[in-house]
């Protein structure tokens, strides 16, 4: 056997390195030595994200096919690794409690399994390998949702996601079968000369996929889990769900569609536009009347997945680089507002918008940070928000989908109303009992930290979007 | 440019909504939206500005040189590139965030965004909208300055009805933003002086006008014109600044309003075609209906007898207030009476812009 061909999976063999070490430390580790946990895996995860941060190969493919590698592949899994060494860090506190405490090593273990599960669904090659990378990225996170499972929020959120799961990627498995009865083989690089224009079989295989993989994603109408989802979970593993996952299976999204559906693509943009309409527009109008952080959140992640949905339709080069940097932008801000409430939650029990009335006479920092991770999110500039909306919306733009783009702008100023309700709540609002005062422990700081120094610097950095873009035409 | 437009909208939002009065909510939640809503249809026009242009760069100059956008891409995107600017410079039927606004915002905030912001609609419809798109901007023009001349007497005719201090302004400010519009369209050399002229008086009248509502706002605390009467025996100082402003507002001669509509309307009357000359005259009777309202304001509150004798205890301005109001009137006063280095100033910079619009 050809051992040269791991070296195109540095990142996954990495993984599982940093994954048995966590492991065997769970074991074996004294009580004394267990207080480091949370510093030993973060340490871990930023060597993995250091040792894998420049593309190194060129393209290829390995095992015969099955797992292709390109440069942009690592700028993602380096994203989307440095999302989950923030949400680590901000379940510190979380992991911390009496309830969870013996659970540590598990929630590190589980985490970087649907790491590992999404590292292998974005470089795959042939279509089982993503949907065996696809099954490994959801079936971990189903036990995550229900991790404390003795409060019944929780439990029922994991029953919930594991039912809509395995329906979706039954029904994403019923696609592919049709595409191999159609075209006689699952290879990417074989399937995009065997797709005849016309061919029914064909457009029901592409039907399929799209929804089997619409759920990961949470477009309408595949997006009904999502809100009891977000709510139920514990507060990191619904900000790992909402970005990570996301992140990873949009970008599958975008790679598949351009490189296997290539001749389909009339149909694929027209159904991608329908899908793009709803998403936003039914997305923003369900987060106007939402009373709860975390499904406020859910709601707006709906119509952030409408937004990255725009960077698809072009199957370009240029929307792949607006694609991997809002994925990128999106993940800092939403990252810093689940912190945000996270620590609230953590320390007074409280997620109703309501109870964050008055927020900024007691907790004045906390606040200016959500403040401006919410405004990233509507698209205000200076924030990165707006330049990653701005470039998503260009490369739509150049594809020549004008009306869409007007349609997508026209929902920012809806999607800026229900923003500007969690602010006026934190600053206009008065309350007779605020949240007092928090104290934040040290992980939380530095990961807040992270993700202002994110939401600030990533749009004046032209450096990050240029880079992406260099790398995006090696696709 | 487009980036710092839109960060100018945010902070109003928090300012108005935290250190205003009245319904400040809901008039921060207006103004922030529809500001917005301007701002998404702007972007359209501008990546459609963009792309159609054939450069590879956003330089406003560069793509005016290269004068090749081509026509269909010029009539989708001049109407949402001048809607997008407009809303911020009160047009029509798009001005309603404007009187909210500027009555919900502390004294400071109104000042700036009378003044200052609402100028930036202006300089963008003229810089990039008709500068840009010279073709749609001759072909169009006529919807818009329709539109315009509406805001400007329906400002005018608004402003008459209202009692509170504050909505007075608000609605003369929506109607003398309309006439730099108004002023802008007309797309020839001495409208457009005027056009710049008026940007730079009424900032400056405006700020004045607030300035002196937040002074006596802050000793009377009504801003209620039923409710003030015989100002000038108590604080002899503001009422003769707000008479002034007053004056400067509906075009004294010898104040800076005077020189701009004078310019504007010489200039907008230069087109020997029919509309053009009766949207004119019908611009010009705003001065009359201005005229109403000012004196009505001012004869009410500030001549007569003093209503309520609690008003007999109020101090004249502190020398800060003096100060700041003395500033504004000289500026108003030198540009009134000596505005011929000004108007050549002006008259040099729009050349280009009013050479690109004939010729094509």
């Amino acid at each position: 056997m050809d051992y040269s061909q791991f070296l195109y999976m540095k990142e996954e063999v990495s993984l599982i390195v940093v994954m048995a070490i966590l492991f065997l430390y769970d074991l074996i580790a004294s009580e004394k030595a267990r207080k480091y946990f949370s510093v030993v895996a973060c340490v871990l995860l930023g060597a993995h994200i250091i040792y894998n941060l420049i593309p190194t190969s060129t393209p290829g493919s390995a095992f015969g096919g099955m797992y292709y590698y390109t440069p942009m592949m690592t700028i993602i899994k380096s994203i989307l690794t440095f999302g989950t060494l923030i949400v680590f860090m901000q379940a510190d506190l979380w992991l911390k409690r009496e309830d969870t405490k013996f659970k540590q090593g598990e929630f590190y273990f589980l985490i970087l399994s649907t790491l590992l599960g999404m590292f292998f669904m974005i470089a795959s090659g042939h279509f089982l390998m993503f949907f065996l990378g696809l099954e490994m990225a959801s079936i971990p996170m189903s036990t995550l949702i229900a991790f404390d499972k003795y409060r019944h929020n929780s439990a029922e959120a994991g029953a919930k996601y594991i039912l809509t799961a395995m329906f979706s990627s039954a029904l994403l498995l019923f696609g592919l079968s049709f595409l191999y009865g159609a075209c006689g083989t699952l290879y990417f690089e074989d399937i995009p000369a065997l797709l005849t224009s016309g061919n029914y079989m064909q457009l029901a295989a592409f039907v399929f996929f799209i929804a089997g993989i619409g759920f990961k994603i949470s477009i309408v109408p595949f997006h009904l889990w999502t809100a009891d989802v977000y709510q139920g979970a514990p507060t990191p593993v619904t900000s790992y769900l909402s970005v990570i996952s996301k992140g990873s299976a949009v970008f599958v999204l975008l790679t598949i569609l351009m490189k296997v559906f290539a001749p389909m693509v009339t149909e694929w943009q027209n159904i991608i536009y329908g899908l793009i309409v709803i998403t936003i527009t039914i997305g923003n109008l369900f987060a106007l009347r939402q009373k709860n952080m975390k499904r406020f959140l859910a709601f707006s992640s709906i119509s952030q997945a409408g937004y990255i949905l725009l960077g698809v339709i072009g199957g370009t080069a240029i929307g792949m680089a607006s694609l991997v940097y809002y994925v990128l932008v999106y993940m800092v801000a939403n990252l810093a507002i689940f912190g945000v409430i996270s620590i609230i939650e953590q320390r007074t029990e409280k997620v109703s918008m309501d109870d964050y009335n008055g927020l900024y006479k007691t907790n004045p920092k906390l606040t200016f940070l959500t403040t401006l991770a919410l405004f990233s999110l509507a698209g205000i500039p200076p924030f990165a928000g707006f330049f990653s909306k701005f470039f998503v919306f260009m490369a739509a733009f150049k594809s020549g989908f004008i009306v869409l783009v007007v349609i997508a702008l026209l929902n920012t100023i809806i999607s800026l109303y229900y923003y500007l309700l969690v602010v006026k709540a934190m600053y206009i609002n008065k309350n007779d009992n605020p949240i007092e005062p928090i104290k934040t422990d040290c992980y939380t700081k530095i990961s807040l930290t992270i993700c202002l120094i994110g939401i600030i610097g990533l749009g004046i950095a032209s450096i990050v979007y240029e880079t992406i873009t260099a790398f995006s035409y090696g696709m | 440019m487009f980036m710092f437009y839109e960060i100018a909208l945010i902070p109003m939002y928090l300012l108005i909504g935290v250190w205003g009065s009245g319904k400040k909510e809901y008039a921060a939640m207006k103004l922030t939206l529809m500001l917005m809503g301007a701002s998404a249809i702007l972007i359209a026009g501008i990546l459609g500005i963009y792309f159609a242009s054939g450069t590879t760069s956003m330089n406003i100059l560069e793509i005016a040189k290269a004068g090749n956008i081509p026509h269909d891409a010029q009539m989708i995107f001049f109407p949402m590139t001048f809607l997008g600017f407009g809303v911020l410079g009160a047009l029509f039927p798009f001005h309603t965030w404007s009187p909210d606004g500027h009555a919900s915002a502390p004294t400071a905030v109104s000042m700036l965004h009378a003044g200052v912001l609402m100028k930036l609609g202006g300089y963008g419809c003229f810089r990039v909208a008709m500068y840009l798109m010279p073709q749609a901007a001759n072909e169009l023009g006529w919807i818009f300055l329709i539109l315009t001349s509406i805001s400007v007497i329906y400002g005018a005719f608004s402003a008459i009805v209202q009692t509170d201090l504050k909505y007075i302004n608000a609605y003369s400010s929506v109607s003398h933003c309309g006439l730099v519009l108004f002023a802008i369209l007309m797309m020839n050399q001495t409208a457009a002086t005027g056009a710049v002229i008026q940007m730079l008086s009424h900032g400056l009248m405006t700020a004045l006008f607030f300035a002196l509502i937040g002074m006596i706002y802050g000793r009377t605390h009504t801003r209620d014109i039923r409710e003030l009467s015989g100002l000038m025996k108590i604080m002899p100082f503001l009422s003769v600044c707000y008479v002034i402003a007053g004056l400067a507002n509906l075009g004294l001669p010898g104040f800076s309003g005077f020189v701009a509509e004078m310019t504007i309307f010489v200039g907008s009357f230069q087109h020997t075609d029919i509309f053009h000359r009766v949207i004119t005259i019908i611009a010009t009777t705003s001065i009359v209906i201005t005229a109403v309202y000012i004196l009505r304001l001012i004869g009410r509150s500030f001549y007569g007898e003093v209503k309520n004798p609690e008003h007999l205890k109020l101090t004249d301005a502190t020398w800060d207030e003096r100060l700041s109001a003395i500033v504004l009137i000289i500026a108003i006063v030198a540009l009134g009476v000596a505005p011929l280095w000004m108007n050549n100033m002006i008259g040099d910079s729009v050349l280009p812009i009013v050479k690109a619009l004939v010729i094509k």
